[in-house]
């Protein structure tokens, strides 16, 4: 496990977040700290605001902001456009992938590390630059090179799709990582492909916050900490053990604990 | 035929000039069919929209019927130079080209097929009295000019075009390119093309048929194209409207299929401003297999009608029916799709769809896919959709650092792609491929709600 970087400034930091949708309130003030180098866990049972959480620090238009802060290295992304967000850095895996027929995935990655190198001030990648990236970046998260070839994610396997938003994320080598229930629905040798996928790009530069109802992926990626998403607050933090104390519990002592106000 | 309502007078004028012209050689059959054409076009005129016209339902044609055009003249040394032909490459030994300006086959500009080894790619007027190709009874004979106006008027012009014979049994891929191209001029011009497409059995014939013409000039280009598949035969078959944006296109198209015969079709419609694409494809042997594919992408005030027909008319044979639009502006496009399968033409296999990517507000479609089934052991399915591009599509490009003109051009190319990959030649691919691109307009388009 990569340990945080003692004393350095955190990557992520998030003050009295609170979003909705349409009407409903869905994120009621969300504190959280992350520094480079660590692996959060967002844990909690259905509806509780986790997915929401990840899209809002990645710019989903759907929800709107309506109050607290989000500073991305000290800055203030909430008014930043998605894209800004994504060059700057920030990488969201969706829980549901979009298929995009007709879009090759090359054309799709390019585009994006073009981005965000224009963004950076830098060149954009010649093609044979690209291409030799891309295919040891292919081989690293060991993924079937034919799906690369393919337009993205169209008629993929719901497996086949998550890697894919590994191997994006291991292309665009993002500073933080939002993983959206990226281990739901996947069987056991899925999981450990994307949660190798992570762990090889864990660095004490970058940090990944990981979106998850379940404690099944957390046997293969350790966390520095487990904060339980409830109702639109984290409820508890804890490091690794608080994972396997909900696994064993349940979210039900969650619930009853904060009922009675704990 | 010897008379004409006043409203057709100037149209009866050219038909005068022209029989008794350049056309006064015509072997009788021709003539005859022309008077055919005529006297047809006199009785029903222009379609209306009224009540009970189900094929023009959607499109109003008043503007034609209103505008004056006149005969176009054909080929001068001083419009010569100003073709406006398609600029992608084609080779091989067995390549063909045919242009034509103002309706006229042009010699300088064309490298037809010597008349020998199985193949005729020639133009229509220099070997219509010619008894060896018994052109007589063939042309007309899939789109007869009692179709409707249009096709009327067609056969009355009926001088000059393209026939395309390849005698049964010759294996060779044989491609023929057709350049029909308008010339700027005085007064609103219009040209008739005719062509006639006779795949032998077990041939392999790649047409492409291009349209096109000045930008700025009113004209009207009223083609009408017949295709035979023989027998086990292949025929690829392209047609590129490339007309200016003040142009009128009406192209009546009619394809009859042999036994185990297969027919590709792609359409690629830019620009014009009022086109109709009309094509009916008749499945009249077991085992024959079409594909009929098209794109079109419109913007301001253009209209576009496609209006499609497969006739199921025999046993196990399959159709599958593709067409895509991208509106912009006040665009209107209208898709009109039938597959009848009839009774005895049981183990059908029928597939149709058209999809409308909707780039601004103001775009509107009028799509009616239908089926009129009559076997009962048949597999059909159809579909229509228009909307805008898809919001959680789009945003998951953003959050890939693509903006947000960069993910909707990123996505409309896609949309186009589906269609355009489907050419099998790479020079005309890449080439249409690059037309569609850059006709895609550079804007933020509207979304769908998200899901």
């Amino acid at each position: 496990m990569a340990a945080a970087v003692k004393g350095s400034k955190p990557l992520l930091s998030v003050k009295g977040l609170t979003a909705s949708a349409g009407d409903l309130e869905i994120l009621k003030g969300i504190d959280l700290e992350v520094f480079p180098g660590e692996v959060h866990a967002i844990m909690g049972p259905n509806g509780s605001g986790k997915s929401t959480l990840a899209n809002v620090l990645a710019g989903r238009p759907d929800y709107t902001v309506t109050g607290g802060q989000v500073l991305f290295e000290g800055q203030n992304i909430l008014k930043l456009e998605p894209e800004i967000r994504a060059r700057m850095g920030l990488f969201l895996a969706f829980q549901y992938p979009l298929e995009l027929p007709g879009v090759r995935a090359w054309q799709f990655l390019k585009a994006g590390v073009d981005a965000r190198r224009v963004h950076n001030h830098e060149e954009e990648m010649s093609a044979r630059e690209f291409d030799q990236m891309l295919k040891a970046k292919v081989e690293q998260v060991q993924i079937d090179p034919d799906l690369v070839k393919r337009a993205v994610n169209e008629g993929f396997s719901g497996g086949e799709k998550k890697r894919n938003e590994i191997l994006q994320m291991a292309v665009l080598e993002p500073k933080l990582a939002l993983l959206d229930e990226t281990d739901s629905g996947l069987d056991i040798d899925a999981l450990r492909i994307v949660a190798d996928g992570v762990n090889l790009l864990r660095s004490p530069e970058n940090a990944v916050v990981l979106v998850t109802h379940y404690q099944r992926i957390l046997d293969y990626i350790t966390p520095n900490h487990v904060h339980v998403l409830f109702d639109g607050r984290i409820v508890q933090s804890g490091g690794p053990e608080l994972a396997h104390e909900l696994e064993e519990k349940g979210y039900d002592w969650i619930k009853d604990a904060v009922d009675v106000g704990v | 035929m010897t008379s004409a309502p006043a409203k057709y007078a100037h149209y009866f004028a050219d038909f005068q000039s022209l029989v008794q012209g350049p056309g006064a050689g015509a072997p009788n059959w021709l003539k005859d069919l022309r008077d055919t054409g005529w006297s047809r076009f006199n009785e029903t005129g222009f379609p209306t929209a009224r009540r009970g016209n189900e094929r023009w339902k959607y499109t109003n044609v008043g503007t034609i019927a209103k505008t004056d055009f006149g005969l176009a003249g054909g080929p001068t040394p001083a419009n010569s130079s100003k073709a406006l032909a398609p600029s992608y490459r084609m080779e091989g030994p067995s390549v063909f080209d045919l242009v034509y300006i103002d309706g006229r086959y042009s010699p300088d500009l064309s490298s037809p097929a010597a008349p020998s080894n199985g193949i005729t790619a020639a133009s229509l007027a220099s070997i219509a009295s010619d008894s060896k190709f018994s052109l007589e009874g063939q042309i007309g004979r899939y789109a007869p000019p009692d179709d409707d106006g249009f096709a009327a008027l067609n056969t009355a012009f009926l001088y000059d075009g393209a026939y395309i014979h390849v005698a049964d049994g010759h294996s060779e891929k044989v491609l023929v390119r057709l350049s029909y191209t308008t010339t700027d001029g005085t007064g609103p011009k219009i040209t008739h093309p005719r062509t006639m497409i006779v795949a032998g059995q077990n041939t392999d014939i790649t047409v492409v048929e291009s349209y096109s013409g000045p930008k700025d000039n009113v004209y009207f280009t009223n083609a009408v194209t017949e295709i035979s598949v023989g027998a086990g035969a292949h025929v690829d078959h392209y047609r590129l409207l490339l007309e200016g944006e003040k142009a009128f296109h009406v192209g009546t198209n009619r394809v009859n299929q042999e036994r185990d015969s297969s027919f590709s079709s792609a359409s690629f419609a830019l620009g014009t401003a009022l086109a109709r694409n009309d094509l009916e494809v008749l499945l009249d042997g077991p085992g024959a297999y079409c594909s009929l594919n098209g794109l079109y992408l419109t913007a301001d005030n253009q209209h576009i009608d496609n209006l499609i027909s497969i006739d199921h008319a025999q046993p196990h044979c399959t159709s599958r029916l593709n067409y895509k639009g991208i509106l912009d502006g006040r665009s209107r496009a209208v898709f009109g799709g039938t597959v009848l399968v009839r009774r005895d033409a049981q183990k059908s296999d029928a597939e149709q769809t058209d999809k409308n990517l909707v780039l601004s507000k103001q775009a509107e479609v009028d799509s009616k896919p239908s089926l009129l089934i009559y076997a009962d052991d048949v597999k059909c399915s159809h579909g229509a959709t228009a909307g805008h591009i898809d919001a959680d599509t789009l945003f998951y490009l953003r959050s890939r650092g693509l903006d947000l003109d960069a993910a909707s051009r990123m996505l409309v190319q896609a949309f186009a792609s589906e269609i355009v990959d489907k050419v099998q030649l790479e020079p005309l691919r890449e080439y249409l491929g690059a037309l569609f691109s850059a006709a895609i307009p550079n804007k933020s388009l509207p979304v769908a709600e998200a899901r």
